[in-house]
């Protein structure tokens, strides 16, 4: 024990030393967010000039800031968590560190599956991933759905990152909601054996062989296909523009979408001005500036978005709860592991 | 009893500092459900095999590199020698995942150079083999060319204090240079080659960002799949304790190899070094050899970063980028001085008593460098949180006042994480150098009546003064670089140039992180000089 002791008191002085108390007193949030700084912070200050209310901000890995909130428990100073995915906000309400809030707004402007049917979280901007192909190469009238591209007329014709990545997982999850397991097994085991080459690198990696002859067609979520196009680097340019979108599903369920969404935290302190914030993201300002800066569609109705987004016109999204795929996740990840999507 | 005092309080330290690491070995008694087996029917044993491969790879090429460029500047004479010398060190500086991006930008399918040949040849995919960097021999190459400076620096240590007597005694004998190298030389500096390749492979067990943008399927790979995608932590906390468990087998076996060896010098004045003046293409050979390690290791990809900084530079430094710079010194200097300072009381304590608990204490310590950083974080997140509110509900019992969180989301965890994770670093080389240090002289001084905190202070540090740099200037260049713990850790409002440049090459926005990257480089280079210096002083102070 005096072990212990002698340790404790060591890191008790070095906490006090280094810790920055915060005070109850002043209205301020604290965020721990999954979205990055650079995607986020803009939108926090403009809050801040309008409300007076400060914003602090720790940014990182959605799992790691999962971890940290359920080992700080009822003293986390953290407010809200922000993710880049419905599943981990599902995660996150199955992990008993949310609580739920009730906004009529929300209720009212946000599409329902969009939202935790319990109230404990809510998607602020939709992120979707259709089938990319290169103009000239592909006739569009050959493509149909995620499903065909199991065919065996695309072998060695598609890129795709490694299953490891969260939007692929999410993907195939949603494969496994419209079709059962057996069958989106057997899908992913036609994808893999189609591939151009192992899978490697991001989103942008895969519009890049594209564009550069690797593979034919690319799965990507827009927003990157959006800041290639709208980049300052001629090359980047160049090779977004031999890409043309192609909305797969549109005879059945629609295009695989994910949301980056935020839930507000059970240890919250103050919850009403949380939700104030999270009002303040789905504010029609804010989602314009999602779609603007990041290419992300407004996760409501009536928003003009820039001509990038325009250009593409538009789409049927799946109307699966998107809670569904954090609850399909680890299925997801397994049947890809067997079907050796690496 | 003095005795007694420092084993007891090292062993403390030690113990407390390992406490990250026995709460993921802990997760071997959570049952994590069916998923090892689904694991073993289908990726272990690619998660197995690759890693084993990988460490090859990057053992075999940051040993030549580093021994070789190593026993070059220090024991011959060549054009550039005295550049080299420092200049070796340079990749230290760059992160791992940084260069894998680098020089991703620069050979992919669709970057300038096969873009270029394409051009000019008129070929398609398909029509010409190109070497893949995005593959396991790639990462193998990328990692060794940033952590061979750790074998460098510690292999050049030790062969500058080698007794000039005993290679002299070698060369009378009638032994060229190179039978001298592999007879003499390299059998007595072995203590730091090994100490330095454990380091390497450490690093590279605990590799994450350049094995998942290479998409090389390894044991750290396997860790975080299994963690975010399947969700299932304590599956992955078990793995990354396998993970440890081999470390510790590696480690076991290098220290019973080597059992019986001592690797003191007499301690007795070094006559002048001569250093062996080569010809013909032996001098051009060496040239080219340390040119080409510096090219590839840091002028390429400096270079590609800095041209990428150019096109960026006026957009990504902002006011907030000043902050960036101060924060990420700060950690590095507070955190290299308390790494130094823990290393040398824990190697001390061993060397006046070596009983099994200082050993063991000593030893699971030092086991942190190769769990990758954001288990170590989760590692330190949790008892700090267990803590913390333990303390707050016997407060609020006792006292009905709340204590909150008084560690977890503090600069102090924060730098207890990084004390964790390198502590290891500074305990190899101070070890590599207290070991060349014999027995005799604690014994004489003892002899004479002087308490063991005051040879310490007047016979150990000044002999240490290049090892204990060394120490000093490994964690400084690791904490610049550290990104997983910081990213978890963090206090609100805090970054660090290492979140920023990650967080826009992660979004693949390379030229965007460049800056923050080539600043880092360029932080690392102010410890490259100031040890580099030092060192070729203490060569001189001895002739």
């Amino acid at each position: 024990m005096s072990l212990l002791q002698r340790s404790a008191s060591l890191l008790l002085v070095l906490g006090i030393t280094f810790s920055t108390p915060v005070t109850a007193a002043a209205p301020e949030l604290n965020l721990y967010s999954a979205r990055k700084e650079a995607l986020i912070q803009p939108l926090l200050e403009r809050f801040t000039e309008q409300t007076e209310i400060k914003v602090n901000l720790v940014t990182g890995k959605a799992d790691a800031l999962l971890k940290r909130l359920s080992s700080e428990g009822r003293n986390s100073p953290a407010d809200i968590l922000l993710t880049t995915d419905a599943g981990r906000l599902h995660r996150a309400k199955a992990a008993g560190v949310t609580q739920p809030f009730n906004s009529e707004s929300l209720n009212r402007l946000v599409p329902a599956n969009y939202r935790d049917p319990e109230g404990h979280w809510v998607g602020l901007s939709v992120r979707s991933r259709p089938i990319l192909y290169v103009k000239g190469k592909v006739d569009p009238s050959e493509l149909s759905s995620y499903e065909a591209l199991s065919d065996s007329r695309w072998k060695g014709r598609i890129c795709i990152r490694s299953s490891s990545n969260i939007y692929n997982q999410s993907l195939t999850a949603s494969l496994i909601a419209g079709n059962g397991k057996a069958e989106t097994e057997n899908w992913a085991k036609g994808l893999v054996a189609n591939l151009a080459r192992p899978p490697k690198g991001g989103d942008r990696d895969q519009i890049k062989a594209a564009a550069a002859g690797q593979c034919d067609i690319a799965i990507a979520n827009t927003y990157y296909l959006a800041g290639m196009l709208n980049s300052n680097k001629a090359d980047q340019v160049a090779a977004a523009e031999k890409m043309a979108v192609f909305w797969p599903n549109q005879g059945d369920r629609g295009a695989h979408v994910n949301v980056s969404g935020a839930a507000i935290t059970r240890s919250s302190k103050n919850p009403e001005t949380a939700l104030k914030l999270i009002e303040f993201l789905a504010s029609e300002a804010s989602q314009q500036w999602y779609a603007e800066v990041n290419g992300e569609y407004p996760v409501r109705q009536g928003v003009a978005v820039g001509d990038t987004l325009k250009a593409w016109g538009e789409f049927k999204a799946d109307s699966l709860n998107l809670g569904q795929l954090g609850e399909l996740n680890g299925e997801a990840v397994m049947l890809m592991d067997r079907a050796g999507w690496r | 009893m003095r005795v007694n005092y420092w084993s007891a309080s090292s062993s403390a330290i030690a113990l407390t500092l390992a406490i990250p690491l026995f709460v993921v070995v802990a997760n071997i008694f959570v049952p994590a459900g069916e998923v090892w087996q689904h694991l073993a029917e289908t990726v272990l044993r690619d998660y197995v095999v690759n890693s084993l491969l990988l460490m090859l790879g990057v053992a075999l090429l940051s040993l030549t590199l580093g021994v070789g460029t190593a026993w070059l500047v220090s024991m011959t004479e060549f054009p550039g020698r005295r550049m080299f010398e420092w200049a070796l060190l340079l990749p230290m500086a760059i992160p791992a995942y940084i260069i894998a991006y680098t020089y991703t930008g620069m050979l992919d399918f669709a970057g300038p150079v096969q873009t270029t040949l394409r051009e000019l040849t008129g070929w398609g995919y398909g029509d010409y083999w190109f070497p893949e960097i995005r593959s396991l021999e790639g990462a193998a190459i990328m990692l060794a060319l940033v952590l061979y400076p750790y074998i460098y620096l510690l292999a050049r240590a030790a062969f500058l204090s080698q007794s000039l007597c005993v290679l002299e005694v070698s060369r009378s004998l009638g032994n060229g240079p190179w039978r001298t190298f592999f007879s003499v030389g390299l059998p007595l500096a072995r203590p730091a080659i090994a100490a330095g390749l454990s380091l390497v492979l450490m690093e590279t067990l605990a590799d994450y960002g350049t094995v998942q943008y290479f998409g090389v399927d390894t044991f750290t790979t396997g860790i975080f799949r299994t963690w975010y995608g399947l969700d299932n932590a304590p599956a992955a906390a078990q793995l990354a304790a396998i993970l440890l468990l081999f470390v510790v087998v590696l480690v076991t076996l290098e220290r019973y190899s080597r059992r019986q060896a001592r690797y003191h010098d007499s301690g007795r004045r070094k006559s002048p070094l001569t250093r062996l003046p080569l010809r013909g293409w032996g001098r051009l050979g060496a040239s080219l050899f340390c040119l080409a390690t510096l090219l590839f290791g840091f002028l390429l990809p400096a270079g590609q970063l800095g041209l990428w900084a150019i096109d960026t530079y006026e957009e990504m430094i902002d006011q907030r980028f000043a902050t960036l710079v101060f924060n990420t010194l700060k950690l590095a200097v507070l955190a290299s001085l308390l790494a130094l300072v823990t290393a040398l009381l824990l190697n001390y304590a061993r060397r006046l008593q070596p009983n099994r608990t200082v050993r063991f204490a000593v030893r699971a310590a030092g086991m942190g460098y190769a769990i990758p950083g954001t288990v170590i974080a989760v590692g330190v997140v949790i008892p700090f949180g267990w803590f913390d509110n333990t303390l707050d509900s016997w407060m609020r019992e006792q006292f009905d006042i709340s204590s909150g969180l008084l560690l977890s989301g503090t600069l102090a965890a924060l730098l207890f994480a990084y004390l964790v994770r390198f502590l290891a670093v500074s305990l190899h080389a101070v070890e590599s150098g207290l070991e060349r240090i014999t027995p005799s002289m604690d014994e004489a001084a003892r002899a004479m009546g002087e308490r063991p905190a005051s040879i310490l202070g007047r016979i150990h540090i000044p002999m240490l003064k290049g090892s204990l740099l060394t120490a000093l200037l490994l964690v400084f260049v690791d904490v610049l670089k550290e990104l997983p713990a910081t990213l978890i850790l963090r206090p609100f409002n805090f970054n660090t140039l290492a979140v920023r440049a990650y967080e826009l090459a992660a979004d693949e926005r390379l030229a965007d992180a460049a800056s923050a990257a080539l600043a880092i480089v360029i932080a690392g280079l102010i410890p490259v000089f100031l040890l580099s210096r030092s060192l070729s002083q203490s060569r001189e102070e001895k002739k």
